[in-house]
């Protein structure tokens, strides 16, 4: 199942998608699992997994501190691929975010079989950029999955128009220049973007980076097709550490407050 | 005497390497692979650099600097009693007498005066042992810039004094607390900062490393080392050397004294890396050894790393080379073969270190001293040979480790109480 039928499915009630996402393994392989079902119960349309990388340049120091402690409590690049076939199960396309290195050490063509396997939708490469990713991308329409490059405000027309028409599944737009992170104001740069974008592409676009809750949701909502949300989530489970019952019900708090901003946008 | 220096014989021109191409890949090696939000910048830095590198009023200014400030050409030394020992003609290049102790000012210089060419205000930077943190420190206080500098945690406490230097230079010195807390998280924040700055910040990147441009940048920065030293070399003993030996962490002044003798098909390039406690062990940084190839801070190349893909830490005694990745051009050259790459133990380096302190009256880095150590076992091999070893930087910064490596600083038994230390 392709990301963009989700958007499509929500396109055609009137609103916009949420994206969610959560690094595997964090704060367990299992507690992931299940923090991603619950993001899924209660209104999220599709679902990124992060793979945890030990130098990931473009997250903030919420996602760093999620991704660290999956890390130090083991976690392996198949116990993404796991992760991905449990929450891809709900019926929902479950996409793994990931930077490039784990995936080219893991094998290109190797890990987009098993992440076909495991019924796992596609990629969001953050530092892959189409300039660089000729085998990812044989490799991808070999097996039938999305291709989501990102594109920034400092992207020039050319570079929007290459991107976007090596994207598979929707365009990730990411809203401001900076790294993943809640942040109080909603950036002035991802409506323009999105503008720029919709120029080129016909491909859904999906908004991230700073987006913390409903209203901020409802915003992006009224301008673009997809609303990403990762570090706000990744806050929930570290702000209740070992208490997952506390943790898991913040996670189906928050998740109910987007739904509802992605369908007032 | 010093001053531009022209080859007495052989090519005037010495030839600038093929690659990379204009997609800034060496082979497989090198190209960006980095957020899309940092391509149009480095698009703009490799467009403003390549015009600056054709326009005389910049070269020229890099030059004056370079002379006049940095005190650039730097010697090169007919180390005789070091031959002696050795068995075969060693030749150092001074880098270690420039401005702020090492090669690394050609590199701040060049990419701050670009800086200021672009119209940008701010420059950032990472450091691991703080070299490069105050050389950059004080290009920015020689031309006017603001300047940020990225650090480990670990490394601000272990070296408390660079970030001092870096006060007094008037920068503003970040202790990076996520990973590691080393120098290739120091790089991530770094990196993390530039994607949010980048309109009116430049980074002074610190090694031959990195996304394209950075790599053939640093290169054409540092390579006046080569070039002076090959015209020096000719000058002084009438041909070129048989070998040109250098450390190499990501290899900034690897590649900026291999550059000049690339075409010179009978020079050996020799690059050394860091063996820590050995190459069996886990504790080293001999990537090109270890031989995985990965993506590390934007460029393909070898990577020191675990099964899934993760960095590993590095080790080594000498900060300047503990990185876990290493300049996509000497992954090249080592694959190509024109150049070879040998590992150098902590225990090699320092030996060096102790006899080129107690032959020649010099003190160097420890990241050259290995360098030192291979150019002895060099001539171990090749006795008789003329081998011209970039000596990158002084060891004055280093004199924590050789006290405690050497258990130095305590008075001869004999001595008298009141006696002055030995």
């Amino acid at each position: 199942m392709s990301t963009r039928d989700a958007f499509a499915a929500a396109r055609a009630e009137g609103r916009a998608a949420l994206v969610g996402y959560l690094p595997a393994g964090f704060p367990d392989v299992p507690g992931a699992v299940e923090a991603m079902r619950t993001m899924v119960e209660h209104g999220c349309d599709v679902i990124e997994v992060g793979l945890p990388y030990s130098d990931p340049v473009m997250d903030g120091p919420t996602i760093q501190a999620a991704a660290q402690q999956a890390l130090d409590g083991g976690v392996r690049t198949a116990d993404v691929v796991r992760t991905v076939e449990a929450v891809a199960a709900t019926g929902v396309p479950t996409v793994v975010m990931t930077y490039w290195n784990p995936v080219e050490r893991y094998g290109v063509d190797r890990f987009a079989r098993d992440l076909a396997n495991a019924g796992g939708a596609g990629l969001i490469t953050p530092d892959l950029v189409p300039d660089e990713a000729d085998g990812w991308v044989a490799a991808a329409d070999e097996h039938g999955l999305d291709k989501v490059f990102l594109v920034a405000p400092s992207s020039t027309r050319a570079r929007l128009a290459r991107t976007t028409g090596a994207c598979r599944g929707f365009v990730y737009a990411t809203a401001v220049m900076g790294v993943t992170g809640a942040r109080e104001s909603s950036s002035d740069l991802a409506g323009p973007l999105v503008a720029r974008v919709r120029e080129v592409s016909d491909l859904p676009v999906g908004v991230g980076l700073g987006v913390s809750d409903g209203r901020q949701a409802a915003e992006v909502a009224s301008f673009a097709d997809g609303v990403i949300v990762g570090s706000a989530f990744v806050r929930r489970l570290l702000d209740a550490g070992a208490d997952r019952a506390a943790g898991l019900a913040a996670l189906a708090d928050l998740t109910r407050d987007l739904a509802d901003g992605v369908r007032r946008g | 005497m010093p001053g531009p220096v022209q080859a007495a014989g052989g090519r005037q021109q010495p030839v600038a390497p093929a690659v990379p191409g204009a997609d800034g890949r060496f082979g497989r090696f090198g190209g960006r692979m980095m957020p899309e939000a940092l391509m149009a910048a480095l698009d703009e830095l490799t467009t403003a650099w390549r015009e600056a590198m054709a326009d005389p009023a910049f070269t020229g200014e890099f030059e004056r600097m370079l002379h006049e400030y940095a005190g650039v050409p730097s010697l090169l030394y007919d180390a005789t009693k070091l031959s002696e020992h050795a068995g075969a003609r060693i030749l150092l290049k001074r880098e270690d007498l420039n401005h702020t102790g090492a090669h690394k000012i050609r590199n701040v210089l060049g990419q701050a005066l670009l800086t200021k060419r672009m119209g940008k205000t701010r420059v950032i930077a990472e450091t691991g042992a703080g070299q490069h943190g105050v050389a950059s420190a004080t290009a920015a206080a020689y031309l006017g810039l603001d300047c940020v500098v990225y650090m480990g945690e670990v490394d601000t406490e272990r070296q408390a004094l660079n970030v001092a230097r870096m006060h007094l230079l008037g920068a503003e010195v970040v202790a990076v607390r996520s990973g590691s807390r080393t120098l290739k998280d120091a790089i991530n924040e770094a990196i993390r900062d530039w994607v949010s700055t980048v309109d009116h910040t430049a980074y002074l990147f610190g090694t031959a490393a990195g996304p394209h441009p950075f790599p053939s940048m640093v290169r054409d920065f540092c390579r006046g080392i080569g070039d002076e030293a090959r015209a020096q070399c000719l000058e002084l003993t009438g041909s070129l050397p048989d070998a040109a030996v250098a450390c190499v962490g990501g290899g900034s002044n690897a590649i900026g004294l291999f550059t000049a003798f690339v075409g010179d098909e009978s020079v050996q390039l020799v690059g050394c890396e860091a063996g820590g406690d050995g190459v069996d062990t886990m504790r080293h940084a001999a990537t090109i050894y270890a031989h995985e190839f990965g993506v590390l801070h934007g460029a393909r190349t070898f990577v020191l790393q675990d099964e899934d893909g993760q960095t590993r830490e590095s080790h080594s005694i000498s900060a300047g080379l503990d990185y876990p990745g290493v300049g996509p051009e000497h992954a090249y050259l080592a694959e190509s073969g024109r150049a070879s790459y040998r590992p150098v133990s902590d225990t090699e380096a320092m030996d060096a270190f102790a006899l080129l302190s107690r032959t020649e009256g010099i003190i160097p880095a420890i990241e050259s001293a290995h360098a030192v150590a291979g150019a002895l076992q060099l001539a171990e091999e090749q006795p008789g040979s003329t081998i011209l070893v970039n000596l990158s930087g002084r060891g004055d910064k280093d004199m924590g480790t050789a006290v405690e490596w050497f258990g130095l600083g305590e008075t001869a038994p004999d001595d008298d109480a009141g006696a002055p230390p030995a």
